[in-house]
């Protein structure tokens, strides 16, 4: 039977040698390579489970009559677009499921980029020929939290529409051409014109959603060409590629992520809530609600706007930087436009243009970890500062005092940090001390016909000197 | 059957019945988590059984590759080559490319166009309102409100009569103080009616509403009244016209001007202090 | 083999049980009034029963717990002690029962906000310190009856005057200077009392915004959200994308890593 159905590919398409060289592709597989492998199939669901809704959502703002199941709502006006969504959580059969796995995939989504892009920053593997792969990433990343917002925000409850809100302000904030911008995307003063909610569906349905697709295209194609990288050790050299092949070992496991990712999703989906817009009721420009925040990803971006004093500097009547300026575009801004130069500012500051294909363990390169970590650092930090509200509420710290101490220890903590990790990683590297394992050590034989241990092992320093990459030691 | 694969079959047949329960669930309405768990627990069972079989049942190998060369100069002297072949006998290479490059940047540039039928030009609708002296002030229901109802320690909702609730300029908040208690700017002196003052309800940060309000029961052990955003906290001053004492907006909060009518209730006595809502390059120059 | 058969052996049975616990446990079948709570359509307000003529026994007892416990800050006449605590003549009964059934009065130090605690005081001594206080004039105990309500009326009206502070379920939240609570102890007839006199700093509303009715919504509003309908699942405390967040990576985020670590191979050497 399999003899058939290659015969059936090879007669119309010749393509047996490539499928042949395809099936017999090498995979590293260390369990860190397989983070990017989760994004990528929480974006399936995505799709999946959004095809779903796009069948049943009505993207329209104009106002009917709500008649269904949740009683606090009934004979409430309210939009189309609310309406459906409640009619999808509590009328659709199944509908609640796909609604809230949808959300979950994304939530896990963008969680696993992030975990995907430390793993591609500690390990040096944005380095050429993969940088600009990386770029491809990066822009993934920012496509995604635009989709994501924008996923949420189609619902017109209060939750979401509070934090619509907030970006038509960040919007108007731009030097300039705020305004103009803003009246573009909104179609009017916010809440905008009639079909803003139409807008912002096809951008989240169709172009997004393209364009990360065909983003991801170019992104697997750019692994595939240069194959994967891999860590030092078990015979891997800058030349080879050593791993699992494609079939029959690697396919099975990487299928089974697929399951088990979108298994995961599911259970989820049906187990635990997300997004309940039935309990926030629908948004109305005079309404709102405490603890309002938005999703997980965004919450960086509250964190700042809440800690950032209330400079709103003016020339000649000008406002140059209108107030949720920095919190909404600066932070964002600089924390990507640093991770867009970074391997720009690597190659310089390290000297190093060579290509690699040899992974970095985090320690081999102390510094590039240290400032990895304090960006880390400082991303946490002001997403803590986002939740300050819920730190006064269960700890009793009060809200003002918190946020001096978040203005304070989102420049003074990363700097500690830094100094900390890099004296690690140095420390580790010069030792090559593993938690779980002995330190190797080296036998050697004495003139005299016995064994001595020396007690030094190749050192890991100079290991990663010979076997390219030099970056220089700080 | 050697034990792995034993377990993979089990691990197989156990989705099975997940993936039944979820179609008999499905058919008989059952609840959310029911078809989460059904459905959820079929396909971890099949990743399970996958990735076993992957481990453990399907011959477990390591290959080396050799990796395909990049950079390789010979080539691509050749495609340097083979490119520059389109330009042999042209006579004014540099005068063509140029033309070809203005033509493109023209084209392109006049495709950008048509993006600004997204939205009509902001000139004054940023930060405008539908207030204008003599608007009467209605409740959300279109009742008219009087400053009685307007009591010291309370906040009411307020919307101009006749005009769009929706939009972005419409609803201010009415609050009274005491006559001690009030200390507008000269220049406002008379925009109370009675203690009440009025206020645009949309926070000048980021445009959220101002719905928190702060009202001491005993001022000598609690702070002061205030306007407060949800949002980020950016908390106003209602005493001293709506000016901001602590978060992160940029300007006060707009006030509106309220008289009393010859019925004795609530109009507006002209326009908001300023722009309503967040901050944007030219709100500035509006100022009156 | 024997242990990877013992795991998955135990995680087919785990499933099964968890899959028939969840069966029989949760069916909703097409439910069309949830959330309503008990079905009566809301009937007209009654007006605040006059409260029954004061007990001189019981208001003198009241006096004389109110001197023992309230007055070193309150004053002796209860006129209030400057910089201190207010007069709580006037204040009403509403005033004095929110405040000692709630527990947050005897307030430890005069500057703290007043904060949701074990009554200090059984129910007799309240209501006697509560006859005291009603006796020197203020409104007195409303009678709310949540049945007598619409919960839509209760759900918007809830939304309009008090989400702002307290959170649209009610899960309390923060105000600059000060929290509001959570309302999932609040008994109807507390939230009636907070509503019309403003504890510390929260404000007032009296009838002219909220009426009898909408009051008698309001808690019915309340009621509901000590148990909101959680249709998707655990509500991982009704507040929204926080602890949703955190859901997605230390739980979800967190399995897949591990099943990451049982398919590929660790060190890096």
């Amino acid at each position: 039977m399999i003899r058939s159905a290659i015969r059936f590919v090879d007669e119309r398409t010749g393509s047996a040698p490539l499928i042949r060289k395809v099936l017999r592709y090498a995979f590293p597989d260390h369990w860190t390579f397989l983070f990017g492998e989760i994004a990528l199939y929480s974006f399936m669901v995505l799709v999946g489970t959004g095809v779903f809704l796009t069948l049943f959502f009505e993207p329209s703002l104009a106002r009917t009559t709500y008649e269904g199941a949740y009683a606090p709502l009934q004979g409430v006006e309210v939009s189309l677009a609310y309406d459906s969504a409640l009619r999808l959580s509590f009328d659709v059969n199944a509908g609640l499921l796909m609604r809230q796995t949808h959300h979950w995939a994304a939530l896990v989504f963008i969680a696993a980029i992030a975990v995907h892009l430390m793993r591609i920053f500690f390990t040096g593997a944005f380095r050429k020929p993969r940088d600009i792969n990386y770029y491809v990433g990066l822009t993934m990343l920012v496509l995604a939290l635009v989709e994501g917002f924008a996923g949420y925000s189609l619902l017109d409850d209060l939750l979401s529409g509070m934090g619509l809100a907030i970006a038509y302000a960040t919007t108007l904030s731009i030097p300039v051409i705020g305004g103009d911008v803003a009246f573009l995307i909104w179609g009017d003063q916010f809440p905008g014109a009639d079909d803003f909610i139409s807008r912002l569906f096809i951008a989240h349905v169709l172009i997004l959603p393209v364009i990360i697709g065909g983003l991801i295209a170019v992104h697997l194609l750019m692994i595939a060409l240069p194959h994967h990288t891999q860590f030092r050790g078990g015979g891997a050299t800058e030349r080879n590629v050593v791993g699992t092949p494609m079939w029959p070992g690697y396919a099975l496991r990487s299928v089974g992520l697929l399951f088990a990712t979108a298994g995961a999703l599911f259970l989820l989906g049906g187990l635990i809530q997300v997004n309940p817009i039935w309990q926030w009721g629908q948004y109305e420009i005079y309404d709102g609600t405490n603890g309002a925040q938005p999703d997980w990803y965004m919450g960086w971006l509250i964190g700042a706007l809440r800690i950032m004093p209330p400079i709103e500097p003016s020339v000649f009547g000008y406002t140059i930087f209108p107030n949720p300026f920095f919190g909404g575009l600066l932070v964002p801004g600089v924390v990507f436009t640093f991770l867009y130069m970074w391997p720009t500012i690597e190659r310089r500051l390290a000297r190093d243009r060579e290509i690699h294909h040899l992974l970095d363990r985090p320690r081999d390169n102390p510094w590039r970890t240290a400032i990895g970590a304090a960006l880390f650092t400082f991303i946490t930090l002001i997403f803590l500062a986002g939740s300050a509200d819920r730190i006064f509420v269960s700890f009793g710290i009060d809200y003002e005092t918190q946020v001096w101490i978040f203005r304070v220890a989102v420049f003074a903590l990363p700097a500690i940090v830094y100094l900390l990790t890099k004296r690690i990683c140095e420390e580790l590297r010069d030792t090559d001390w593993h938690p779980l394992r002995e330190p190797p050590v080296m036998i050697a034989r004495t003139p005299s016909g016995g064994f001595e241990g020396d007690g030094s092992a190749e050192r890991p320093r100079d290991r990663a000197a010979a076997g390219g990459g030099r970056s220089r030691r700080r | 059957m050697r034990v792995p694969e034993r377990i993979v079959l089990a691990l197989l047949l156990a989705a099975t019945a997940a993936a039944a329960t979820f179609a008999v669930a499905y058919a008989l309405e059952w609840s959310t988590q029911v078809l989460g768990l059904a459905l959820g627990g079929a396909l971890v069972a099949i990743a399970a059984a996958l990735i076993l079989a992957g481990k453990r049942v399907a011959p477990g190998e390591e290959v080396t590759e050799q990796r395909p060369k990049l950079a390789d100069p010979a080539e691509e002297r050749q495609l340097e080559l083979d490119i520059e072949r389109a330009g042999e006998g042209v006579s004014r290479r540099g005068v063509l490319l140029g033309g070809a490059a203005a033509a493109g940047t023209a084209l392109g540039g006049a495709l950008v166009f048509p993006v600004a039928s997204l939205g009509p030009k902001p000139g004054d609708r940023i930060g405008s309102s539908p207030w204008r002296r003599g608007t009467r002030v209605v409740g959300e229901s279109g009742g008219r409100i009087a400053p009685d109802d307007v009591k010291v320690g309370t906040f009411v909702t307020g919307f101009p009569d006749g005009a769009d609730q929706r939009e972005l300029g419409s609803p201010v908040v009415l609050v009274r103080l005491r006559p001690d208690d009030l200390e507008l700017p000269s220049d406002r002196s008379d925009w109370d009616a009675e203690g009440v003052v009025a206020f645009s309800k949309i926070c000048t940060h980021a445009g959220c509403t101002i719905n928190l309000y702060r009202y001491p029961l005993f001022p000598a052990q609690s702070p002061g009244p205030a306007l407060v955003c949800p949002c980020h906290y950016s908390t106003f001053d209602p005493a001293t016209g709506g000016n901001r004492i602590f978060g992160p907006a940029g300007r006060a909060l707009p006030q509106l001007p309220l008289a009393l009518d010859d019925e004795g209730l609530l109009v507006a006595a002209g326009e908001f202090s300023g722009p309503i809502g967040p901050s944007w390059w030219g709100v500035r120059k509006r100022d009156s | 083999m024997r242990r990877a058969r013992r795991w998955a052996l135990g995680g087919a049975a785990a499933l099964c049980g968890a899959l028939a616990v969840v069966t029989f446990a949760s069916q909703s079948s097409g439910q069309i009034n949830l959330g309503g709570g008990p079905s009566q359509p809301g009937g007209p307000a009654q007006e605040a029963q006059r409260p029954p003529a004061p007990d001189p026994e019981q208001v003198e007892r009241g006096r004389q717990l109110f001197l023992e416990g309230c007055s070193s800050c309150h004053g002796l006449d209860a006129r209030g002690i400057e910089d201190t605590a207010p007069s709580l003549r006037g204040a009403g009964a509403a005033a004095a029962d929110f405040y000692l059934s709630t527990g947050r009065m005897p307030l430890d130090k005069p500057g703290d906000e007043p904060i949701r605690a074990d009554p200090r005081y059984p129910q007799d001594q309240i209501d006697a310190i509560v006859a005291y206080v009603g006796s020197l004039g203020g409104p007195p105990i409303p009678d709310v009856r949540p049945e007598r309500g619409d919960i839509n009326e209760g759900f918007e009206a809830f939304t309009e005057h008090c989400a702002g502070c307290h959170q649209a379920v009610a899960k309390g939240g923060v105000v600059t200077g000060a929290f509001a609570p959570d309302l999932g102890e609040a008994t109807p007839t507390q939230v009636g009392e907070a509503v019309r006199i403003g504890p510390y700093i929260m404000p007032l509303f009296g009838r002219e915004q909220i009426d009898n009715h909408t009051l008698d919504s309001i808690a019915r509003y309340v009621e509901l959200t000590k148990d909101p309908v959680d249709e998707g699942g655990w509500g991982i405390g009704n507040i929204g994308p926080v602890p949703e967040g955190m859901i997605a990576w230390l739980l979800a985020l967190a399995a897949l890593l591990l099943v990451a670590r049982l398919i590929g191979v660790r060190g890096t050497e």
